[in-house]
């Protein structure tokens, strides 16, 4: 439900009369407008998925990725601002980089979470700071298994075995929480995460758009690695098909 | 003594804070009298490394002593080290610089993947690298007190090279560091041919680590060989060789000098 906040809205230090940091809701509204990204918990790893959307034919292919590796063993896909996105990726490296550095070991995927979500929060406590416009979702794996987070610009985190944002976020949750993640490998949820993607795209409102997708897995040694080509070709040619079945049956309906 | 130096380090140390604070180059620039020093003598150290190239790649040697002064206090220190998938790095000097040029290397590696451009780093770029972090540190006085050997093989083309601790770099068929200089690298001279097989690569290593083992008083009898290839590092685990003591001179050896050691 939005509200005009007229008066309280201005700044992101002030609150409503109903307890709302208005500036925050809005900055949720920048990620509400960009491409779905999706991220599930595998058995043996998490994949992350993003629809890419392309505004213009120009552009080449591979370029401006919305996954960004974090560190060795972890990987962010980012929606929102695209701007955004790099800054908090940027920071989730210092960190992780630093934390090896001092410690000697691979940053713990909840401990990089943590630290990032304190950053995007900082950027809501000060009024010559404007929220991010962009949410994080970092997937990873360390000594505890593959895990889940998702970072929002108000600052919360939680870590999730499914998780989506952007515009189809409705329509991907519904279809995350249909599948068995709990018995799923990563391979299974390529195809899977892909599907999804496919399935939430507005062929009307959106045209063309490139699909990105990461893993950190067992497969992949518990790297965090764009999945490879052939596995990707396999995907989308799998999520192509599926879309095109529904879209039959859509048909078919309208009849 | 070495323990008088660093009485007078600390002097120096504490009557700089207290007239100009925790800056040291504030501090210099002002009074030069006290200069700042940094350690200039090596603690743990490691002996010679060997490398040639062969047919299929490149081999590398080197022994797994860490010698503190005269006594060889720890047998067990890996002295080469691959880094990312075409490289290997063995060092010779104070080990612990060696681990944290080690660790540098560690950043620089995971910083060029999460580019994520399938774009790696090769031996050629490392030396480079490797280059300029020897330079650098010498020039601020305070040198990595170590002389790299460097090889490895990426996209066919062998690589094999050493950086020294003023930053003086080079490459070359056949390479080697510390003792392995005067006492093995004129074998490689006499012997090393381009096309050798991994058999007469290994044989002609173990040669020279034999010569090194007799003669060189930091080495010990426990070595490793890596192979680097367009696959990929190998080293191996550390091993012996088979060693002569039972020469007549040995046996009895003031003949013809009594009275002499």
């Amino acid at each position: 439900m939005s509200s005009i906040g007229t008066g309280y809205d201005l700044s992101v230090t002030t609150f409503s009369p109903d307890g709302r940091v208005f500036q925050i809701e809005y900055a949720n509204k920048a990620i509400d407008n960009s491409g779905t990204v999706v991220g599930i918990k595998c058995k043996d790893g998490v994949v992350l998925g993003v629809e890419k959307l392309i505004p213009s034919k120009m552009l080449l292919e591979g370029s401006n990725r919305r996954i960004h590796a974090v560190h060795k063993h972890a990987g962010m896909a980012v929606a929102g601002l695209a701007a955004d996105g790099r800054q908090i990726v940027g920071r989730a490296r210092s960190e992780a980089s630093q934390y090896l550095s001092f410690y000697g070991e691979d940053i713990p995927i909840k401990e990089l979470c943590d630290r990032v979500a304190h950053y995007v929060h900082l950027c809501t406590l000060y009024w010559w700071l404007r929220p991010f416009g962009s949410a994080a979702i970092l997937g990873g794996y360390d000594r505890d298994g593959p895990q889940l987070y998702m970072i929002e610009p108000s600052g919360v985190a939680y870590r999730y075995f499914g998780a989506a944002v952007g515009k189809g976020r409705q329509a991907a949750k519904t279809a995350i929480e249909k599948l068995k993640l709990l018995e799923m490998t990563c391979r299974e949820g390529i195809i899977a995460v892909a599907k999804i993607i496919y399935e939430v795209h507005d062929e009307a409102k959106d045209k063309a758009f490139e699909l990105e997708l990461s893993w950190v897995c067992d497969e992949s040694n518990k790297q965090h690695q764009r999945v490879p080509a052939d596995l990707l070709e396999e995907a989308k040619v799998a999520a192509k098909a599926a879309k095109d079945a529904l879209d039959e049956d859509e048909g078919m309906d309208a009849d | 003594m070495r323990w008088e130096e660093e009485g007078m380090k600390q002097n120096a140390f504490i009557m700089g804070n207290k007239l100009m604070g925790s800056n040291p180059h504030a501090f210099s620039l002002i009074m030069p009298s006290i200069p700042i020093t940094h350690t200039q003598t090596p603690y743990v150290t490691g002996t010679s490394v060997l490398g040639i190239k062969y047919k299929d790649g490149v081999l590398i040697a080197a022994d797994t002593a860490g010698s503190y002064g005269s006594t060889t206090r720890y047998k067990s220190v890996e002295r080469l080290r691959p880094i990312g998938q075409n490289t290997l790095v063995g060092a010779t000097g104070e080990m612990s610089d060696f681990q944290t040029i080690l660790q540098i290397l560690d950043r620089l590696i995971i910083t060029n993947a999460m580019f994520d451009d399938d774009n790696t780093l090769g031996p050629p770029d490392i030396h480079s690298y490797l280059n300029r972090v020897m330079y650098n540190q010498r020039n601020k006085l305070d040198p990595f007190w170590n002389t790299l050997m460097l090889g490895g093989v990426k996209n066919g083309v062998k690589y094999l090279g050493n950086v020294t601790m003023l930053g003086l770099h080079y490459v070359d068929d056949h390479v080697a560091t510390g003792f392995g200089i005067h006492l093995a690298q004129p074998i490689f001279r006499n012997e090393w041919n381009e096309d050798m097989t991994l058999e007469q690569g290994t044989k002609l290593l173990e040669k020279c680590m034999l010569v090194l083992f007799y003669r060189d008083r930091s080495a010990i009898n426990k070595m490793q060989i890596a192979n680097i290839t367009e696959d990929g590092v190998k080293i191996s685990e550390p091993y012996a060789l088979q060693t002569k003591w039972d020469y007549e001179a040995f046996s009895n050896p003031t003949v013809g000098n009594e009275g002499s050691w």
